[in-house]
Order: C-alpha cells, then structure tokens, then sequence
C-alpha cells in the first residue's frame, strides 16, 4: 500500500515499494504561483538525498526540488514539458516530478504525515 | 523545495494606503522596496493577460511624489538630468534620467510641467537618496516638497480610456504623456496619460485618504481588475521597457541602454548634466555594450544575471531581465551584450544551470506598444 509523507521543503512522496514518487505540494504550488516550466532529471541519473532532483520555474523564480532519498531516477514525468501547468492544478496527482529508487528506507524516517504537514505548514 | 518562504528583514515593513483593500481582495503581499506590497491576486498570467486585453489596477503609492518649486526651474533641473524640461510645455509629461558625473543613472523618473512648478515621480527604492541628491544639488534656492501625502494608482490596458472616461468624459481626449487635473468620484486627482506596461493607461495622483474610495469606485467598473507586482514585472519586461536596479543602475550608461531618445538635439549639443562628457562620447562614437532584448528558443526561463555566451562559448554578456512572458508565450529577457553582438538575430547561448540553452537577441518590443495616438 502507498504511504505519503512530506518533507520540510514542501515536498510529498508517495513510497510503493521500493520506489518514491515525488511532487511538490499544494501548499508549495500556491506559493509559487503560475508554473511555466520543469526541467527534469534524466532517468538512470544517482541521486543523494537533498540533492536538485528538478528545478520548478514559476514566472517569478526557478526553484529547486530536492530528492527526498539516495537512489536512481527511474521514471519522469513528460507530461510536464507540455503542460506545467499541471503542478498548479494537480499537484498531488499528475503533476508529478519524478520516480526514483529507494536505496534506504531509513532515508524516509523523520517524514511527516499529511497531519503533521499541514500542521507544519499552515504554521 | 527552495524559495517557499519570503524575503524576511528586521526593518519593519511600510503600508501604502491600500493595504487594508489588498488584503481584502486576497493579494499576496510581498516585501519589496520596504514596502508590503501584492506580488498577485488571481495569479500573474491571468492579471498579465486581463492587464493586456481590458484593465488592471495597480497600487505603486509606493513610488515617490515630490514638487520642485524654484527660480528657473527648468533649467536648474537640466543640470542634473539629460531630458529636455525647458522645451516641455505646461501639462506635459517627460520620462528622463537622474545621471551621476560617470555617466551611469542614479534613478528614471517622470516629470510634469506646471504652471509653476514642476512633478517629479520617482522609484520607490531611490527616493530618499533621490530627493536628497536633488535637494543638495539644487541649493537653498529650490524647495523640493516631498508628497508623502499622495497615492499612485496606475490604470492599464485597453478599456482603462473607456473606464476613466466614463468617470471624468475629458480622460477620452487625453493625448500620451499629457497631465490633467480630473475629478473621478468626485476626487480630485492629477492624472497623467502613461504607464509602465506598454498599453494604454492613466496614472493617477490621488490623496493618501481618497485613494482607497477611488480604488474601489474604479473596481467596480466591469473591465477593471487588481494586478500585482508579477505582473507588472512582466508587462514592463514584453513591452520592452527598463526596470531601475536590474537593467539600468549607476554602472550603465543611458547609451548603453539603448535610451538615447530621452536626450533631445538641444541637449546633446549644450550638454550640462552629469556625465554629459561620457554620455556624448558615447553618443558620437557608440557604446561598447548596448541593452538587447533576448529570445531563449525553448521553454526554461533566462533569468537576470544570466551568463550570454557567443558561439564559441566565450562571454559577450548578461541578462538584466528575464522570466516568462505570458503574451509572448515563452520566455523573454534582456540584457547586456558586447556591441559586436547586439543586432537582432544574433545567435546566443545562455547559461543557465550548466548548460547553454540556445536562443537569440531580438529586436524590442517583444509586445507592441499601444500607447494612444
């Protein structure tokens, strides 16, 4: 069963498994506003955990996503080259960012739960 | 994820007089030039693009008012900017340059001729140096009176003629860049026929303490929105035009940024302001740099103090502007490029994050202006 957790840079996993998918929140893609443009790992890229896994440029800014875990990309999401936009409407659905391998499930302790996350953020 | 949170600052931050109706109308406020001010309301696309196709309105009550009274005020203004004020005529307004003795600008500001005195606005992030600068420039003999008492509201796009006029009928017979006085709601206000989004539009000087019944009174016209600072941003930046502190400071020159148009023949032939001698140097032989506007070819943004490379991967300059441009559809910048590589349709490259992302210098504009005729 796929369990959610959020980071503190507003970050959501979804682990099944031995894989983690991972977007920004609801919360995150209202503060960026309109998202223009998602420039996406390569799949077969290493990650270290907190390392720019993706980098979501609103029309203010570009900001980085962190990957959440040590591990590979294994899958992108290529929706996002035509339609960005999805990060704002979506977020927590089809507009992901990236798949990647878990390579230490210890990597996901201290995560919160969607309680403890919208209680860290509306904080 | 990075950049969630605000810009946060022990100065406490001020309030435009507005700041009750921002939160109200669900703004995001951001700090910005110590100001609190809203970056967006519905979002920055939708009030870009409401901006581009009806009317939006903008808060800039932060943006600094002044009038200058004196012997001669003309032309004691003349020697601190290279705009010709003694040639504009009562009810005129003229966009010119505060120059420092390098050449460089200090701040861009818009000045009024009245019967006898004349209307400065200026930028919020220089206005105290700014009125300063002009008072100890000036001397004992000029009175500079800073209206900290006034708010600014900016009425853009293409229905703010029909919305304004249907308050005051004599706004329809404005000619761009003229001054006058209107009463709208039964407001007086000084009203000027400009902007900063390349669309038609009013600016409109109103007291701190009617400005949020005017606010209202215009909102409730249909064709009228909020707009943020967002999209302010990125309607100045299609249309073209220079923000003080990205793509013009007090290291470029008003040659180098392309802004040769605000020095008139008298003044290129008397000179008298600072830096004069740089500045039609500049003029006579060409800058070795020139501000350009910018096309990345694909979709990832150029942002400001972006590496431009040539072909060879060797750098000819830097983006001063950069982001997406909602009218455009894509990204759009500008920047500074050696002179060698300015004409449009020169191929660049932009390094951005690693790796050079294709694109080219084009020609300004990105948006045509609409400015009334």
């Amino acid at each position: 069963m796929a369990e959610l957790k959020f980071t503190e840079e507003h970050e959501w996993v979804r682990v099944e498994g031995t894989t983690a998918t991972v977007g920004i929140s609801d919360f995150a893609q209202e503060q960026l506003g309109d998202v223009v443009f998602i420039e996406l790992p390569d799949v077969g890229k290493a990650l270290k955990k907190g390392d720019e896994g993706a980098v979501v440029e609103s029309v203010k800014a570009a900001s980085e996503v962190f990957s959440p875990v040590n591990g590979e990309i294994t899958e992108v999401n290529e929706a996002l080259n035509d339609e960005p936009g999805l990060v704002n409407s979506d977020p927590m659905g089809n507009g992901w960012f990236f798949k990647i391998t878990i390579a230490d499930a210890a990597d996901l302790d201290g995560m919160m739960d969607e309680a403890a996350y919208k209680a860290f953020a509306e904080g | 994820m990075s950049n969630t949170k605000p810009d946060t600052n022990d100065a406490p931050l001020k309030q435009t007089p507005l700041a009750a109706l921002h939160q109200e109308l669900g703004a995001r406020m951001v700090p910005f030039t110590g100001y609190n001010m809203p970056v967006q309301y519905q979002g920055i696309i939708a009030e870009h693009t409401h901006t581009r196709t009806q009317a939006g309105l903008f808060d800039v009550s932060h943006m600094g008012q002044a009038i200058l009274h004196g012997p001669d005020i003309e032309k004691a203004l003349e020697t601190l900017v290279p705009g010709d004020i003694a040639g504009l005529a009562e009810g005129r307004v003229r966009y010119t340059l505060l120059t420092n003795d390098a050449g460089g600008v200090l701040d861009d500001l818009m000045v009024t001729r009245h019967e006898d005195h004349l209307f400065l606005i200026v930028n919020a992030a220089c206005k105290d140096a700014d009125f300063a600068h002009i008072s100890a420039q000036l001397g004992k003999a000029y009175t500079l009176e800073i209206k900290a008492d006034l708010a600014l509201l900016a009425l853009q796009g293409p229905a703010a003629v029909t919305v304004l006029s249907r308050l005051a009928p004599e706004a329809a017979q404005m000619s761009f860049m003229s001054a006058q006085t209107l009463v709208l709601g039964g407001i007086e206000c000084d009203v000027t026929r400009s902007g900063y989004t390349g669309e038609d539009g009013f600016e409109i000087s109103v007291s701190a303490s009617r400005v949020e019944r005017l606010a209202r009174r215009l909102l409730d016209e249909p064709e009228v929105a909020p707009i943020g600072l967002g999209a302010r941003d990125s309607l100045r930046l299609e249309a073209g035009l220079c923000l003080y502190g990205s793509d013009i400071d007090t290291v470029t020159t008003p040659i180098e940024a392309g802004l040769n148009w605000t020095i008139s023949k008298r003044r290129r032939t008397e000179g008298g302001f600072p830096g004069a001698d740089i500045i039609l140097q500049q003029l006579a032989e060409g800058p070795q740099r020139k501000r350009v506007g910018l096309k990345p070819e694909g979709k990832a943004p150029a942002r400001a103090h972006t590496e431009i490379t040539d072909s060879a991967g060797k750098k000819i300059g830097e983006v001063t502007s950069g982001g997406f441009g909602p009218s455009v559809g894509g990204p759009v910048a500008m920047g500074y490029v050696e002179t060698a590589h300015a004409k449009p349709g020169t191929p660049v490259n932009f390094q951005v994050r690693g790796k050079a992302l294709p694109g080219e210098v084009v020609a300004l504009p990105f948006v045509p202006h609409q400015y009334f005729k």
